[in-house]
């Protein structure tokens, strides 16, 4: 079956079997492999894409399904090769992550949140990011992160100095 | 390293990780990342049986499918390739990356389908008719030790992989002479570290070159050597890619029977074939199950709480393989008396075989476990005695000026301040509000404890546990390398000849080679050549890490001085004694002249004519670093220095269990660490937060779960539970420093950190809150429905018009 | 886990979906699909056709009806999660939303599909059993209701027939008086399906007597339950903790409860009166505070 994706901005058209799933279809027919398979039956979250802005498991997503939004996969995050968000850069500064696996689903949750609400308490960033498992770091680190991230953003728009969240 | 707090440039102060840059944008290099050309993709079939003969493999429906290749049984691959490697001296127990002639537990691999993609294998091996006839099976450890009980391996003759009784001591005479002893069992529940990503292999043979390219997902030290004497090609015909990002493994990412597998169909198939196991096959037959054991243990102490002597005996359920995994019943030995002033101490560890799924090296290597178990026996002395439980800890400890210190079953400690790390970590918990919130919490009728664990995290590595478990194995030698080159430009590269899985190893060696060299750690590159082009390495198990690549990187970069600095010397025409090595600059110690960094690279890349002779031209060195303290065989009692280093954590937990609804939640968590000198704190930060989730994941969650059919219950995520954010609480770490001894920087492995400690202090909790009813728990994990039925059962017994029966 | 092979439709009617279910046995309806396609995954499920009724238009939407409330099955969990309309007319339900797996389940996933597959731990289910709620469903002959206390027979089997669509869920106002509700859970981590869970609604009239009362128990038994007996204990009282207690205790008394990995029958069964009364307190307190005549 054809099927029109529209990802990262670009309009791309696959002939996939009605099985395949988004994330098999981001990784394998658009070599976009930020977005990560952990479990194939949506309890892990490393698969997190933003679907009209929303988080969703790209593994719960049939690849024929998804046309008519607008996904989002973690390799949109960054404004340029080489050049890091304010929250990219927030989970390098306070190290929220270790081995990476999980952080594109933890980045995009992040990602959502911060555009929904710029000063988030603590126990709000435990929630958004509740969906998506990581084994390395007991989350600490993550969560500092993302209220960091929200820190500088704050900070940043009140100084109006621009850059994208 | 003598004592007194080292000055550094580098070391020890805030750094960013630099692999976490890429890893943000997506930009990590995962094996399953990697598509090459015509790849062929695997899936297996599983044994539902947890023991069967395999009458028969009808794979002709299967093959008949478009775009099947192959579909390969245990016994072809048994013809083709040698057996695994067993730790212990197990001939008898033979193991195959698939079940020959047996399938010995339920998600055992029994035969691999090769198809053109994941789907039409998966597809395929429906079609597969596998004919079993049922055997016996046994999951009970105690019935697998009993003589009569039926082997899982006939040929091996009974199901004891590991049986050695060590006395270190005399403990009779300790255990005679006691006021006080008491008995007592815990049981550690199997359960893993689970890493997000599952084990993830291509293998490429390629006939022309003959050479078979590996790309995994892998942790193991000798993975190229297992690989090649298995697959029965020379070592060197192996090339596993190290600059592969590993997504966690924490101990479990072995993968040596992925990789037999995958490079045999490789070989086979004269095409690039890919394993990407899937959560179950992961699960049930992945292999990466951790310690199932059960401690039996006895304590002899005085009345003030002092003990003097210790027996344990520890069963563990290994499954039906052996592995590696009862070496980690050994690696303990190291550290078996925990932080404390043990005497003497008998230790009597017990392997067996049972029809579940084999073990793999989890991180702590047991040490965990044997925590859990030591740490148990602490509370229930201060219990039996009336006494404090932190004052029971303080008696016992080990203090700070008898370092190092000797341990009955032959390691010494380096070094450590036990007792100022609890007074930091009480004083930053404020104990006694801590004790306030918890009587509060008491009198507003809910159950509140606060738990405790002290112990210790050996760190260094050392592979001394084999020839202690295993005489026919001779080996001494645990290194780690690196090495340095400096370009004609200038610039510094180092290499790391190993895989990683999140411990920010490039950080840490240009960090260290950044120190000796005075150069900024972020202008150093690391690179990865493979495993044919590296040197010798072991691998990140053992939390050895920060010492073996620290130390490695440290000489490598003390060589290139030295280089430096002769090379100066024969130009300015004075000894090398006369000169120091400055940040890059080599200058006279009482005078004025020097050469500066580009001036010496230029002689030594271009300039033969003011070269010294001997020096060979090029900046190239290397250091293979071995164990500081390693180097010897056991003795005849099993006495041997373990691992080099020794870090401290020390727990303090408040937990508030509902009494109507049982679920603990724990309120409080805070955690003394003490690993040395810090290379990056991050990176320690992160190991020990990590490390508690694991624990509480272990404590109280997590368990691979059989039924009375010996059928895995908990297969996927559904059923196997790792803590969310929700599930781990805010973590208050507080750092204590006292450098080791025997390492360049001072520093001690911490890559086990907070698991080590953390399931004991959640007991030690929960205990505490339920001790006033009558009950106790020591089994884990402690399922909320558990604990809420034992208290509901503790009150029914204490109603009035009840029996009235009270403990 | 890959799926087996299914083709796909995607349908612009429930009748188009209905014709095509009639037409092959093994054909499956998907809507959020995050229930299903885990069940594809673990081939659990082996539809050989799936039909895509997630954008039909006329499946979708909060309405209010008959000064009830109905919501069409391809509705999403956040869409019913942050409805005014919701909150206004099933406070129950908009209570329960945040139990609904976690933030990425509930973008996706759906009411309908939550009800039509029918997890006895699944809150959804337990708010629609515990308010009496009507299933709507479309088959070939047409649009059609059925009381849901006919509709889940065991764990995720419902009554729903061969080859029809669930459509919606229908909310029946409540008697007129001062509403109150309240939602309690039990898992083993925050966003897991229930232990065991327990919903209650309350209406008390201006003495704080009861008028109505409703509570029902989820992940207990192999569906969600609900106390009938409840009604005859307590409408006509004042709601004090003791009585709340004893009538608590004595529903829960004949509920036959599931042991599994997770918990113990006995703790479910515990466990099912504690939370029932935590419940009915909380929405005995909140009615208490609504003002007289209003819902709160």
């Amino acid at each position: 079956m054809q099927v029109s994706l529209h990802v990262n901005g670009t309009l791309h058209t696959l002939e996939v079997e009605p099985r395949l799933s988004l994330l098999d279809a981001l990784r394998q027919n658009l070599r976009l492999t930020g977005t990560h398979a952990g479990c194939e039956h949506g309890v892990c979250g490393a698969c997190t894409v933003l679907i009209d802005g929303e988080p969703s498991r790209a593994c719960l997503m049939l690849a024929v399904r998804a046309d008519g939004y607008a996904i989002q996969t973690i390799e949109a995050i960054a404004p340029a090769p080489g050049e890091l968000s304010v929250l990219q850069d927030a989970f390098c500064e306070t190290h929220g992550l270790q081995c990476g696996y999980c952080t594109p689903g933890m980045i995009l949750a992040g990602h959502v949140l911060l555009k929904q609400n710029s000063s988030p308490t603590r126990e709000a960033v435990v929630e958004a990011i509740s969906g998506n498992l990581c084994r390395c770091t007991g989350y600490g680190q993550i969560v500092d992160a993302i209220l960091l991230a929200a820190e500088r953003l704050r900070a940043g728009n009140a100084a109006k100095t621009g850059g994208r969240p | 390293m003598s004592g007194g707090a080292p000055h550094f440039r580098f070391v020890s102060r805030k750094r960013r990780v630099r692999e976490d840059r890429r890893l943000v944008a997506g930009h990590g290099r995962f094996a399953a990342d990697l598509q090459l050309e015509g790849a062929l993709h695997v899936a297996l079939i599983t044994s539902d049986h947890p023991a069967a003969r395999i009458v028969g493999i009808d794979a002709g429906a299967a093959l008949a499918m478009p775009g099947v290749m192959l579909v390969l049984g245990g016994a072809e691959l048994a013809a083709a390739v040698d057996p695994l490697m067993s730790g212990p001296d197990v001939p008898k127990v033979r193991r195959y990356p698939l079940a020959v002639g047996e399938a010995r537990y339920a998600g055992e691999w029994v035969a691999a389908v090769v198809a053109q993609s994941r789907s039409v294998a998966e597809d395929a091996r429906e079609l597969v008719r596998i004919e079993y006839a049922p055997l016996p099976f046994n999951l009970d450890p105690e019935a697998a030790y009993l003589t009569d009980s039926r082997p899982v391996h006939a040929e091996h003759g009974s199901n004891v992989l590991l049986d050695r009784a060590f006395v270190w001591g005399d403990v009779d005479a300790d255990f005679a002479a006691a006021r006080h002893k008491l008995a007592y069992r815990v049981s550690w529940g199997r359960s893993s570290t689970v890493p997000i990503e599952t084990f993830h292999i291509t293998a490429r043979w390629d006939a022309w070159a003959q050479m078979l390219d590996v790309w995994a997902s892998v942790q193991m030290p000798k993975y190229q050597d297992q690989i090649a004497r298995a697959l029965r090609i020379p070592q060197h015909n192996v090339r596993v890619h190290y600059d592969i990002d590993v997504g966690g493994s924490y101990g479990v990412k072995r993968g040596i029977k992925h990789a037999v597998l995958v490079g045999h169909l490789s070989r086979l198939l004269n095409a690039p074939v890919q394993l990407i196991e899937d959560r179950l096959e992961n699960m049930r037959g992945g292999d990466m199950q951790g310690p199932d054991r059960l401690f039996d243990v006895e304590l002899a102490f005085a009345d003030d709480g002092r003990i003097r002597a210790m027996k344990m005996r520890a069963l563990d359920n290994c499954g039906a393989y052996a592995g590696r995994a009862p070496f980690q019943l050994g690696k303990p030995i190291g550290a078996i008396v925990g932080p404390y002033q043990i005497n003497s101490v008998a230790y009597h560890a017990i392997s067996v075989t049972t029809n579940k799924a084999p073990q793999e090296a989890v991180r702590g290597f047991g040490q965990a476990p044997t925590n859990y178990a030591i740490e148990t026996g602490i509370e229930k002395v201060a219990a039996a005695l009336g006494l404090d439980r932190l004052e029971v800890r303080r008696r016992n400890f080990i203090t700070k000026d008898q370092f190092p210190y000797l341990i009955p079953s032959g390691t010494r400690y380096d070094s450590g301040d036990y007792h100022a790390v609890v007074d930091k970590v009480l004083a930053a918990a404020d104990w006694p509000g801590l004790i306030a919130e918890r009587d509060g919490l008491r009198k507003a009728g809910l159950l509140a404890g606060i738990g405790l664990a002290a112990c210790l995290e050996p760190g260094g590595g050392n592979s001394s546990f084999e020839p202690l478990l295993n005489p026919r194995i001779d080996t001494t030698t645990w290194m780690e390398s690196a090495r340095i080159v400096v370009d004609a430009t200038g610039t510094v590269s180092v290499t790391v000849h190993t895989t990683s899985s999140g411990q920010g190893h490039d950080t840490l060696a240009a960090t260290a080679v950044g120190e000796v060299l005075g150069i900024d750690p972020d202008e150093i590159r690391v690179l990865r050549p493979d495993s044919i082009a590296s040197l010798a390495s072991n691998s990140p198990v053992g939390s050895r890490m920060a010492v073996m690549l620290g130390g490695a990187a440290f000489h490598a970069a003390g060589k290139l001085k030295t280089q430096l600095v002769a090379i100066a010397a024969h130009n300015l025409g004075v000894a090398a004694e006369r000169l120091v090595y400055d940040g890059g600059t080599v200058r006279e110690i009482d005078g004025a002249r020097r050469l500066g960094w580009s001036e010496l690279i230029t002689i030594a890349h271009r300039q033969h004519h003011r070269l010294p002779p001997g020096v060979e031209p090029g900046l190239a060195v290397s250091h293979t670093y071995q164990v500081p303290t390693g180097g010897a065989l056991p003795t005849a009692d099993g006495r041997v220095q373990m691992y080099p280093t020794h870090a401290f954590e020390f727990h303090v937990v408040l937990v508030v269990i509902d009494p109507d609804i049982g679920k603990p939640e724990i309120r409080r968590y805070v955690i003394g660490h003490d690993c040395g000198t810090m290379i990056n704190p991050d990176i320690v930060d992160g190991m020990t937060l990590g490390g508690i989730a694991h624990g509480i994941g272990a404590a109280l969650l997590e368990e691979f779960a059989y039924d009375g059919e010996g059928q895995m219950i908990a297969q996927s995520f559904a059923d196997y539970l790792l803590p969310s954010s929700h599930e781990v609480p805010e973590v208050k770490i507080v750092h204590h420093v006292t450098p080791s001894p025997y390492t360049v920087f001072g520093q001690k492995g911490s890559g086990e950190s907070g698991y080590l400690g953390a399931p004991a202090a959640i007991s030690s909790a929960i205990n505490d809150a339920t001790r006033q009813l009558g009950i106790g728990f020591h089994k884990l994990p402690m399922r909320l429905s558990e604990i809420g039925d034992a208290i509901a059962g503790a009150r029914e017994e204490a109603k009035p018009s009840g029996k009235a029966k009270r403990k | 886990m890959k799926p087996v092979n299914f083709d796909y439709a995607r349908p612009n009617s429930v009748a188009a979906a209905c014709a095509l279910l009639a037409a092959d046995a093994d054909a499956r309806l998907i809507a959020g699909g995050q229930t299903l396609i885990p069940m594809l995954a673990m081939r659990l499920s082996r539809p050989t056709l799936l039909v895509d009724i997630l954008r039909v238009p006329e499946l979708n939407g909060i309405r209010e009806k008959h000064s009830g409330l109905e919501i069409g099955a391809t509705t999403r969990h956040v869409e019913v999660e942050t409805s005014a309309l919701v909150r206004k007319h099933v406070p129950l339900l908009a209570r329960a939303m945040p139990w609904v797996g976690h933030p990425a389940i509930r973008a996706r996933g759906t009411i309908g599909g939550s009800l039509a597959h029918g997890d006895p731990a699944a809150e959804v289910p337990l708010v629609a059993v515990t308010l009496g709620a009507q299933i709507l469903y479309e088959d070939a002959e047409g649009p059609k209701s059925m009381p849901i206390n006919e509709f889940y027979l065991a764990p995720t089997l419902t009554a729903l027939p061969a080859a029809a669509c669930l459509t919606g869920v229908r909310f029946a106002a409540p008697v007129a008086g001062r509403r109150g509700c309240g939602f309690h859970e039990v898992s083993a981590r925050r966003s897991d399906f229930a232990i065991v869970a327990a919903a209650a609604e309350v209406v008390l009239d201006p003495d704080d007597i009861c008028i109505a009362v409703s509570a029902g128990i989820g992940g207990a038994g192999d569906t969600p339950v609900r106390l009938h007996s409840l009604a005859e204990a307590l409408v006509g009282s004042k709601l004090t903790d003791r009585v709340l207690g004893e009538a608590a205790r004595a529903a829960v008394a004949d509920l036959d409860t599931a042991d599994d990995l997770h918990a113990s029958a006995a703790y479910r069964k515990r466990v099912a009166a504690v939370l029932a009364e935590r419940a009915l307190r909380d929405a005995r307190d909140e009615a208490m505070q609504a003002s007289s005549g209003r819902r709160g």
